[in-house]
């Protein structure tokens, strides 16, 4: 039965990596569980708490030698001389952005599971770190915004006047992107959101924003294949620019959240966009900690400050959002930990096991033993309509056919008819007029038959097919014995088509029936 | 006037037209009858009537003509015994056939449509007096193009057929180079077809309906029995391009505006079933779709949990809401019976029962809901996939009666699975899962399914009627 040791952060972070909520599910999976005393402290989390949910309070070095240590944050150079050698330590790691981090935890020997690099498809989104931290950071930024803001942020007609709601732009509506929408929509704001992926229209709709579309002509859309959103064209961010110039001139408060894997944070907002906003604007730069020096998605936004320019913009910069809601966000944080734990525990034995061939496991291993093991191969998210399968790739290439080929070919199919019709002798282009006619009539008519009666449209589409008959009856009489038998058996098994597809019909349709009419 | 023959005959040819333009007519109104269940009833009279007055209007113009031809006595003989014979054997079939045994009825259906095709195509060529001397060549590529499609329809029914009912291996076959083979008879078909044009003679229609003959074969036997919902739709609409090829030939707008009819609307079905089950609309209509992607490792393997009859009886009767999804398994053991008893006690308990359809749950489009109206099971309970999916989340009890492969989570979480991406039914997320299934085996898609392993999921093994029966008795 091996031991889990919960560690406190350092004094900088208010998170923990374990509520008593989730350490008492995490006994239940077969572990010893100790906790570092004080480690909840700052997430309203006491030691009393832990004890009663069945864990044992300890100092520093016995928690931080256990098998496996839950961190929210890295560990620092002074925290990594306090693990052992082929412990598993999990936390937030940035395995893309800090290498040198992954051969301090290698010279170790340690293995170490990066909760943020865990891949997004549906099975391990009750893992994902990224995503139930940049909820919590979204629903702050949205408070930091309301109380730097000096007005309300809903509308409303009093008897001391008229209050017009606050405008509100979210840049980015991944799921940060969106607690900040749901938030500031239900404070009442009038919440606009860019993205440069389009499917996430119907999401921002669906919390009350509206979707400001970046048009850009003769460009297909990228669907994402990965579940995060992709660097952009040169054409589309000079179309996203004039958008963040005129939507600056307009709205109260700005939130960035726009973020690339493995890059610095793409510039949105210019200093002669936040010039032109008007005094009292807030923007919170969701990614400033990601920035270049000069600012994250806003030019002069300090990563951890509140900075206020010239013209009485505030610009928050912070970058412990999550950790400014500690319970709350000690408790999602610890939920994904249970949850990866679980997976990592089949036998509810209280020994965890890595399982190299299963995609989650494999992700979320950065360092195994000592031996660095970032990146992990590819995974795709199977929600977008590109796929990986094989058999599938014919409709992605279908679908990637512009509009502009499309027509090609619909004026291409037409010119042939055409052709055909004007060359060909009679009676050949007045069959052709009644094939096309009919063709499109069965299609349109066929496109609304209710799924449940499909078997009995087939079996009735098969006894009219059997009007081959008139075919062959026009056939028996003629003068040559052979033609006339051979027409006979035509005629014949037609027929059976005929009676059989329509008394087949008829006898399936008896038995539909409504509820009520029992 | 009915005395002199020829003013008979014209009369007879006039008729014969305006029949057959109000018989096109009535096929278009029974077709979108049949889309809603209030109407369909209507249809299927429509399209009765349609035939009717075809049929009646071209035995009338045969008969006519008869008068004036040397044979023509023993023509209408033929015609009568013909008609007779092949509509006793059509009633007969339609009224024994059992519901489950739909799929292979419709499969056998269409052959005789293409085999019909073939024939019409031959006597076009065995007897073609009447073509005016412009129009040769063309007539004599009509009879190719008829006889093609028509052999090609024929043979890949009755494969699909053999593969339905159990007579043939419903494994895909898989010869070296199959998509090669497919074009190559495509070629060949071109080929023999120019050829004949310039000059006709009787071995390279016999050539060429020897290739696709083989083709047919082909086509269909290189596809996996999972994949017959598809198959079917495509023949249907296969027969009915076979009609409308023969129109040409015949020079007969009725042929070609029901051919095209049933060819656009078995297209269009085709279509909505390959995009049930992921497929490639483009690859189905190659015959090129039956291959089989690679297998995922078997490596989400558990433990799976058994329970009995009476504790599944039980737990249906404390539920408050049940979704019963039901599968081939189903028809094969003639469960439905029982289970619409069972949806009846349940729901007279005040318990909310509905059914949940995959589309293509089944051998043929829309077989499970045939099924369960043969059972009568109210069709107003019978929900589609789009219609239920969400509701599974706020079920107490799903019974997955004899499916697999369309509730199989893989679809939608490993990227992986042969099956990824495929719409499926989301029953794991109901609170309790009850599998009825004969034993551990994997489904048609030959795709292990970790529903069963999961920790709401548990399995009733056994015949599912019988265990459905068991229930019935504790309840």
């Amino acid at each position: 039965m091996a031991r889990i040791g919960i560690v406190a952060e350092q004094p900088d972070e208010r998170r923990v990596a374990a509520s008593p909520l989730t350490v008492g599910r995490i006994i239940g999976l077969g572990y010893d569980v100790v906790v570092e005393s004080g480690a909840g402290a700052r997430s309203s989390f006491p030691d009393t708490a832990y004890v009663d949910a069945g864990a044992a309070v300890v100092d520093r070095t016995t928690a931080w030698s256990s098998e496996v240590v839950l961190k929210v944050n890295a560990p620092t150079e002074h925290e990594l001389t306090l693990l052992q050698p082929g412990t598993i330590v999990a936390g937030i790691l940035s395995p893309a952005l800090r290498p040198e981090l992954l051969e301090a935890l290698a010279a170790r020997g340690v293995t170490a599971l990066a909760l943020d690099a865990v891949p997004r498809i549906s099975r391990a989104q009750s893992m994902d770190v990224l995503s139930s931290m940049a909820n919590i950071a979204g629903y702050r930024a949205v408070v930091e915004a309301a109380n730097e803001f000096g007005r309300f942020f809903t509308g409303q007609v009093t008897a001391a006047g008229k209050v017009p709601p606050a405008k509100v732009l979210i840049a980015g509506a991944g799921v940060a992107g969106l607690a900040a929408i749901g938030a500031a929509s239900s404070l009442g704001a009038i919440v606009r959101a860019t993205d440069p992926r389009p499917e996430v229209a119907d999401q921002v709709r669906s919390i009350g924003g509206s979707y400001l579309e970046v048009v850009v002509p003769d460009e297909r859309k990228e669907v994402s294949s990965d579940g995060y959103a992709k660097a952009t064209s040169e054409a589309y961010d000079r179309r996203a620019a004039e958008i963040y110039t005129e939507q600056a001139a307009e709205v109260d408060i700005i939130i960035t959240t726009a973020l690339i894997p493995g890059r610095a944070a793409p510039r949105l907002i210019t200093a002669s966009d936040v010039a032109r906003m008007k005094p009292g604007s807030v923007i919170v730069d969701m990614a400033a900690a990601q920035g270049d020096g000069t600012g994250g998605n806003v030019e002069g936004s300090v990563a951890g400050e509140r900075v206020v320019t010239d013209n009485g913009v505030i610009i928050l910069g912070y970058t412990d959002l999550p950790g400014r809601l500690p319970a709350q966000a000690s408790q999602l944080y610890g939920t994904n930990l249970l949850n990866l734990l679980t997976l990592l525990t089949p036998g509810k034995d209280g020994q965890p096991t890595l399982d190299h061939d299963d995609v989650v496991q494999r992700a979320v291993t950065v360092v195994h033993d000592g031996a660095i093991t970032w990146p992990p191969p590819p995974v795709q998210v199977s929600a977008a309509p590109t796929r990986t399968v094989a058999a599938a790739e014919p409709v992605a290439a279908k679908r990637a056919l512009s509009s502009r080929t499309k027509t090609g070919l619909i004026i291409a199919g037409i010119a042939a008819l055409f052709l055909v019709c004007a060359f060909a002798p009679p009676p050949l282009p007045q069959h052709f007029l009644v094939l096309t006619l009919s063709i499109v009539v069965g299609f349109y008519v066929i496109g609304k038959v209710a799924h449940a009666l499909h078997t009995p449209l087939m079996s009735v589409t098969n006894a009219i097919s059997g009007i081959i008959v008139v075919g062959a009856l026009s056939q028996i009489v003629v003068a040559d014995p052979t033609v006339q038998i051979l027409a006979a058996i035509a005629v014949l098994l037609a027929s059976i088509n005929i009676f059989g597809g329509f008394s087949v019909t008829r006898r399936m349709l008896g038995m539909f029936q409504k509820g009520d009419q029992k | 006037m009915i005395g002199d023959p020829l003013a008979a005959i014209v009369l007879a040819q006039s008729v014969a037209t305006a029949a057959y333009i109000v018989a096109a007519l009535l096929f278009i109104l029974s077709l979108a009858g049949l889309s809603k269940h209030e109407t369909s009833r209507r249809g299927v009279v429509y399209g009765i009537a349609g035939m009717g007055i075809a049929l009646a209007a071209t035995i009338g113009l045969v008969a006519t003509n008869a008068t004036i031809l040397p044979q023509g006595a023993l023509g209408l003989i033929l015609l009568v015994i013909a008609v007779v014979v092949g509509g006793a054997i059509g009633l007969w079939r339609a009224r024994v056939v059992e519901m489950t045994g739909m799929p292979e009825l419709i499969a056998l259906l269409h052959s005789f449509v293409g085999l019909a095709a073939v024939l019409v195509g031959w006597n076009g060529h065995l007897y073609a007096a009447h073509v005016s001397e412009d129009l040769v060549d063309i007539h004599h590529a009509e009879v190719f193009i008829g006889v093609f499609i028509g052999a090609v329809t024929f043979t890949g029914s009755l494969v699909a057929f053999g593969k339905l009912s159990g007579r043939l291996n419903s494994k895909p076959l898989v010869l070296p180079g199959k998509n090669v083979l497919n074009l190559g008879a495509l070629v060949v078909f071109v080929g023999l077809t120019v050829w004949y044009v310039i000059t006709p003679s009787l071995w390279l229609l016999v050539a060429v309906t020897v290739v696709a003959l083989a083709l047919g074969w082909h086509l269909v036997a290189s596809i996996g029995g999972g994949d017959m919902p598809v198959v079917v739709s495509m023949l249907n609409s296969y027969s009915g391009w076979a009609a409308a090829a023969a129109g040409f030939l015949l020079n007969n707008d009725l042929l070609i505006v029901t051919g095209a009819l049933v060819g656009s609307s078995g297209a269009y079905l085709s279509y909505i079933m390959c995009k049930a089950m992921n497929r490639s609309f483009l690859s189905v209509i190659a015959g090129g779709f039956g291959i089989e992607a690679p297998r995922s490792d078997d490596d989400e393997h558990g433990e799976h949990r058994e329970l009995d009859a009476a504790t599944a009886a039980d737990m249906l009767a404390n539920a408050s809401s049940v979704i019963i999804t039901p599968g081939y398994g189903m028809a094969v053991a003639q469960a439905q019976y029982p289970v619409a008893e069972l949806t009846e006690r349940l729901r007279a308990k005040g318990v909310d029962v509905r059914f949940g359809i995959h589309p293509v749950a089944g051998r043929l489009p829309g077989h499970m809901n045939v099924l369960l109206a043969e059972a009568k099971v109210p069709y107003d309970i019978v929900l589609e996939l789009d219609e239920i999916n969400d509701d599974f989340a706020s079920t107490d009890v799903v019974l997955v009666i004899g499916a697999n492969d369309t509730v199989n989570p893989a679809a939608a979480e490993d990227p992986g699975s042969p099956i990824a991406g495929m719409p499926v039914l989301r029953v794991w997320d109901a609170a309790e899962v009850i599998v009825f299934k004969r034993s551990m085996a994997s489904g048609y898609a030959g795709v292990q399914n970790p529903l069963f392993f999961r920790e709401n999921a548990q399995m009733l093994f056994g015949d599912a009627k019988e265990r459905v029966e068991d229930i019935l008795r504790t309840l």
